[in-house]
This record gives structure tokens, C-alpha cells and sequence, in this order.
């Protein structure tokens, strides 16, 4: 049986391609470009917060009791990468290219040592603790991060 | 509202920038002593002028820096703080700033007095640090070959620091220790430079290189390859204090440790050439400079093998420690804090801000014009080094001119926290105004 979490790394790296098609475009001001590749990394950063947040966390949580724990830092730190997606959705209306870059930056290093945290501390955490949930709790993130398409 | 934090995000500010802020004073120090004393610095390895300056880097500029990052990295890359780092940042740093200057001053002027003060302000508070730091990396349930190479680091930070306190006490207290004195020394310096300083450049870098620009991951073969046999390689180069080892086999042994650090330099350039992310920056170029400069220093370690006539110059090893120290450390890090101080800005920033009024972004921390000009002064000190040690009148401008990049670097650190306060207060008088009409209406 594989781990439930075995999607989530490859699906971070998923969000780091659409992050550096979006940067590119914006980068050479190409807009139309950016806009749209903004849109699908938007989508796609959704839907993991979306499948982490009601599906491996409370998995997590009940399994192991620690509800302040680290899934409260990791969905405080989404909080954060949701502020700084909204921001980036605004420079890219406003063709704001030096403010584009900017928050960019800030987003992929938050990102960066976010998905570090989950992939070394917390993924293995929650294979381990996931238990005799764990197929189902795996079967149901591939499904909501399947839902939209990148 | 913020939620308990049981899983720390980053200890408070105050923390890695009391390091930050005061490193760059001691490669200004490194910069002035040198263009004070002149081309005698640099005349042997054995110069006291020589001596100073290393230290002044290593165990002022590089030391502090590297104390400062890792009390805010273990953090990501152990998913824990470590125990009360503020008390700890409180008792470090102060007493490793004094010790290392009074080092640096007691090889300058060659008092064996200030070496006894020296080696206890610095024993103590690297003794405690070194505790608490180890026992945060072996605590965690963590894993990763990042947190396995940090280990690493951490125990040839002890090995070095052992040496060190034994070869100053030598020189403090005059005795007539049977020490094998300039053995000592080869190996102090093998555990600081090839063990301390390149395990923690490796380990950090199996995180960032990656993680910065969007590069493939090192491979798995070679990242655990290289702590390995780095650490091996150690070992083996430290039989010698036991024993006299057969000068063939010293040879070999540093031949291998050598060939791992060029391994390392040409694989992390070459990542770095296939990096998903186009766009570059500063902190990039630091690096990539910083292993152009470690590959450097392996082919001129391998030459002064193969040519004696060359290797044997005393100026020689001055060479390899101009590539090493001003080089590849002081480049690294360099471009590690352009990274490191914007990213603690936002990150403490935005917790304390309205949220309607976000902070302002990495980018508006420090600006990039001010950024790569003092980094082009830093590869130009760097060249002016270089080109010293082959035409000694250029000491004093070489001297100067890493002086200047130091302060330029203090210039634009001072900056990055002038900004972060401004918004702090910003954000405070907003909320007094907020509680003041709150209460009229």
C-alpha cells in the first residue's frame, strides 16, 4: 500500500511549474500570458490547501489528538500564501511588473520552507499516524486534487 | 489571531540579526588591519598579520553569521526551536564577538596574555552553543540528508573549536606541552574550513539550491556521498596527530577530500544551469560565484601537488586561504543574508501589520541596485587579494577595497532593519489611531 501523502511532493511540484510559467510571463510583461498562467497556479494552490486542510489534517488530528499542533502552524502558514496570492492577483491586474516580482518572491520562499516542513516533518508524521484510515484519507486528496484541471 | 505555536515558524527577530548586524564589522576590521600592516600579512601563512586576518574572518565575520542562520534554520530544518534562544543568543553572541577580537588582537601583536581571555570567551559561550544546537538536531523526528550533513557540521564545529582552545592555551600559557604544534594546526584548519564550513555550506545548500531558483534536487548517490566521505576524509587527515603518517598517504587523503569539495562546486553549478526558474538575482550570482572560486581552489590545491616549485612558495597556502575564507565563505553567506534578511522582514512584519495594509515585499527590503553593486566590489576585493599575494604592493588596496565591500554590506543590513522598523512603528500608530477613534465614537 502506498503512503496517502505520496501525491502531495509531486503535486508542490506541480504548483512550482505553474509558479515559474506565471513569474516568466510576468517577467517579460507578456499579461495575457501571466494572467492566465496566474489563474491555473491560483487553482491549483487552492486545491491543495483545500485537500489538505479538510481531508489530511483532520485525518491527522483525530488520529493523533494534537489539534494545535503542527496542522494549526501549516494552516496558518496557507493563511499567509493566501494573502500573498490575492496580492499577486492584484499586481498582475494592475501590469504592475517590479511589484509582480516582488511578491513572487516572497510567495515561493514562504512556499519553499512551507513544503520543506511538510515533506521532511509532517507527511511522515501523518503516514505514520494515519493507520487503517490511511487509503481512503489517500483516495480522497487524489480526488480533489484531480478535480481541477493544471 | 495567531495559533499556539508548537511547531515555531522562526524565533524572534532579535535573534539571527544581533549576528548578522555585528559580523560584517569584523570583515571591515579584516580589511583596515590589512591595509594597516601591508604586504608583511601576507608574507607566510605563519605572519601574525596572517593569523589575525584569518581569524578576524573565520572566527568573527564567518562564526557570527553562521551561529545567526542556524539558530533561525534549524527551526525549518528540524521543525523545532532550539531551547530558550533568546537567552542563548543573549550569552553567544556578545561573548563571541569579544573573544574573537581579543584572538585576532593576540595574534596581532603576539601578547600570549590575550590568548587566555581569548580561548575561555570563546570556549564557553561555543561550548554551550554547540549543546543546544546538537541537541535540537538529534532531539527532532526530522529526517533528511540536510539535518544528517548539519550533524555532521556541528561535531567538526566541536573537533575545531577543541583544537583551537588546545593551540591557543599552548600559545597563552607557554607550556611545554609535547604538542605536535603545526600539526595541530593543519588539522584545526582541515576541521574548520573542509569539515565545519563546507558541511554546513553542503547541508544548507541540499535545501536552498533547490529551493531558491527551482533547480533539480542534488542526486541522492552524491548527497550522501559527499558529508560521508568529507567526514571520512577528516578522520583519516587527523591520524596524523596520533602518529607520523607517510607523506604519500597525507597526500591521498586530501587529494579525496579535495576532489568531493570540487564534486560539490561543479554539481551546484551545474543545477544551477538547469533551473526551472529564469529569472536570476543576487543571491545567485553570490553563489555561483562562490563555487567558481571552490573549484578554483581545488585545481590550485591539485597544481601546487603537482608542481612543488609552486606548492612549496610560502605564499602558497595564503593562496587557498584567500579562496577559501574572503572567497567561498564570505561570498556565500553574503548572498545568503541578501536572502535571509528581506525573507525575516516580511515574515515578523506581516504578523504585527494590518492586514489591509500588507508590508511591503522582499524586493523593497534592500534595493537591488545597492545589492549588486556591493557585490561587485566584494569579487573585486576578492580578485585585489588574489592578485596581492602575486604583487604584495596591492596588499593595502586589496585591504581597503574588502573593507569598503564590509561596510557597504553593515550599510545595506542597517538599512533592511531601518525599513523594518519603519513599518513597525507605521503599524503602531495606526493601531493607536484605530483604539483613539475607536473610543470617541
Amino acid at each position: 500500500m502506498s503512503a496517502p501523502t505520496k501525491i502531495l511532493p509531486d503535486h508542490h511540484k506541480h504548483c512550482d511549474d505553474l509558479f515559474v510559467a506565471a513569474e516568466d510571463a510576468a517577467a517579460r510583461a507578456d499579461w495575457a500570458a501571466a494572467t492566465a498562467a496566474f489563474d491555473r497556479f491560483r487553482a491549483q494552490m487552492d486545491a491543495h490547501f483545500e485537500a489538505e486542510e479538510t481531508v489530511l489534517f483532520p485525518g491527522f488530528e483525530a488520529a493523533t489528538g494534537m489539534s494545535d499542533g503542527p496542522t494549526q502552524m501549516m494552516r496558518f502558514e496557507h493563511e499567509q500564501m493566501r494573502t500573498l496570492l490575492a496580492q499577486l492577483a492584484q499586481t498582475c491586474a494592475a501590469r504592475d511588473r517590479d511589484g509582480y516580482a516582488g511578491v513572487a518572491e516572497t510567495l515561493l520562499m514562504l512556499l519553499q520552507q512551507h513544503n520543506m516542513k511538510e515533506e521532511n516533518i509532517l507527511y511522515p508524521m501523518c503516514d505514520q499516524a494515519l493507520g487503517p484510515n490511511a487509503e481512503q484519507i489517500g483516495a480522497e486528496m487524489s480526488a480533489l486534487l484531480g478535480r481541477v484541471d493544471g | 489571531m495567531q495559533p499556539t505555536l508548537s511547531f515555531e515558524q522562526a524565533p524572534p527577530i532579535s535573534v539571527p540579526y544581533r549576528f548578522f548586524l555585528t559580523a560584517p564589522l569584523f570583515g571591515i576590521a579584516a580589511g583596515l588591519l590589512l591595509s594597516w600592516l601591508g604586504p608583511a600579512a601576507l608574507a607566510s601563512r605563519w605572519s601574525p598579520g596572517a593569523a589575525a586576518l584569518t581569524h578576524l574572518i573565520a572566527a568573527g565575520l564567518m562564526l557570527q553569521t553562521m551561529c545567526g542562520a542556524l539558530l533561525q534554520f534549524v527551526a525549518v530544518a528540524a521543525g523545532a526551536n532550539i531551547w530558550r534562544p533568546r537567552l542563548i543568543a543573549a550569552v553567544v553572541h556578545p561573548l563571541i564577538m569579544i573573544g574573537a577580537s581579543l584572538l585576532a588582537l593576540a595574534f596581532a601583536l603576539g601578547d600570549p596574555f590575550l590568548f587566555r581571555p581569548a580561548v575561555l570567551l570563546l570556549a564557553v559561550p561555543m561550548g554551550l552553543f554547540i549543546g543546544v544546537l546538537a541537541l535540537a538536531l538529534l532531539k527532532t523526528p526530522a529526517r533528511g540528508m540536510t539535518l544528517h550533513t548539519l550533524r555532521l557540521a556541528v561535531f567538526a564545529l566541536l573537533v575545531t573549536l577543541t583544537l583551537g582552545v588546545t593551540l591557543a592555551g599552548t600559545l597563552g600559557w607557554q607550556g611545554n606541552w609535547p604538542l605536535p604544534f603545526l600539526t595541530l594546526v593543519d588539522v584545526h584548519v582541515a576541521w574548520g574550513l573542509g569539515g565545519w564550513a563546507l558541511l554546513l555550506v553542503i547541508g544548507v545548500s541540499y535545501l536552498v539550491v533547490p529551493m531558491f531558483q527551482l533547480t533539480p534536487a542534488y542526486p541522492v548517490w552524491l548527497a550522501r556521498l559527499l558529508p560521508a566521505g568529507l567526514f571520512l576524509s577528516l578522520l583519516a587527515w587527523s591520524l596524523q596527530l596520533g602518529r607520523e603518517m607517510p607523506p604519500p598517504w597525507l597526500a591521498g587523503v586530501a587529494l579525496f577530500g579535495m576532489a568531493l569539495a570540487g564534486i560539490y562546486a561543479a554539481t551546484t553549478l551545474r543545477l544551477q544551469s538547469q533551473r526551472r526558474r529564469r529569472v536570476s538575482d543576487v543571491t545567485l550570482l553570490f553563489w555561483r560565484g562562490a563555487m567558481v572560486l571552490l573549484l578554483a581552489l581545488a585545481f590550485s590545491w591539485l597544481l601546487f601537488q603537482m608542481l612543488p616549485r609552486l606548492g612549496d612558495q610560502a605564499r602558497a597556502p595564503l593562496w587557498l586561504g584567500v579562496l577559501a575564507l574572503p572567497g567561498v565563505f564570505v561570498s556565500v553567506i553574503n548572498g545568503m543574508l541578501y536572502k535571509i534578511v528581506p525573507f525575516l522582514n516580511w515574515l515578523h512584519l506581516q504578523r504585527q501589520g494590518d492586514p489591509r495594509k500588507p508590508p511591503p515585499n522582499m524586493k523593497q527590503m534592500i534595493s537591488e541596485r545597492a545589492m549588486s553593486g556591493q557585490m561587485l566590489l566584494h569579487f573585486t576585493a576578492v580578485a585585489l587579494l588574489l592578485a596581492a599575494l602575486l604583487w604584495p604592493l596591492l596588499a593595502r588596496p586589496a585591504g581597503l577595497a574588502f573593507a569598503a565591500s564590509s561596510l557597504w554590506l553593515e550599510w545595506n543590513l542597517v538599512g533592511a532593519v531601518r525599513q523594518y522598523r519603519r513599518f513597525l512603528e507605521r503599524a503602531l500608530r495606526d493601531r493607536i489611531d484605530a483604539a483613539g477613534s475607536g473610543r470617541e465614537s
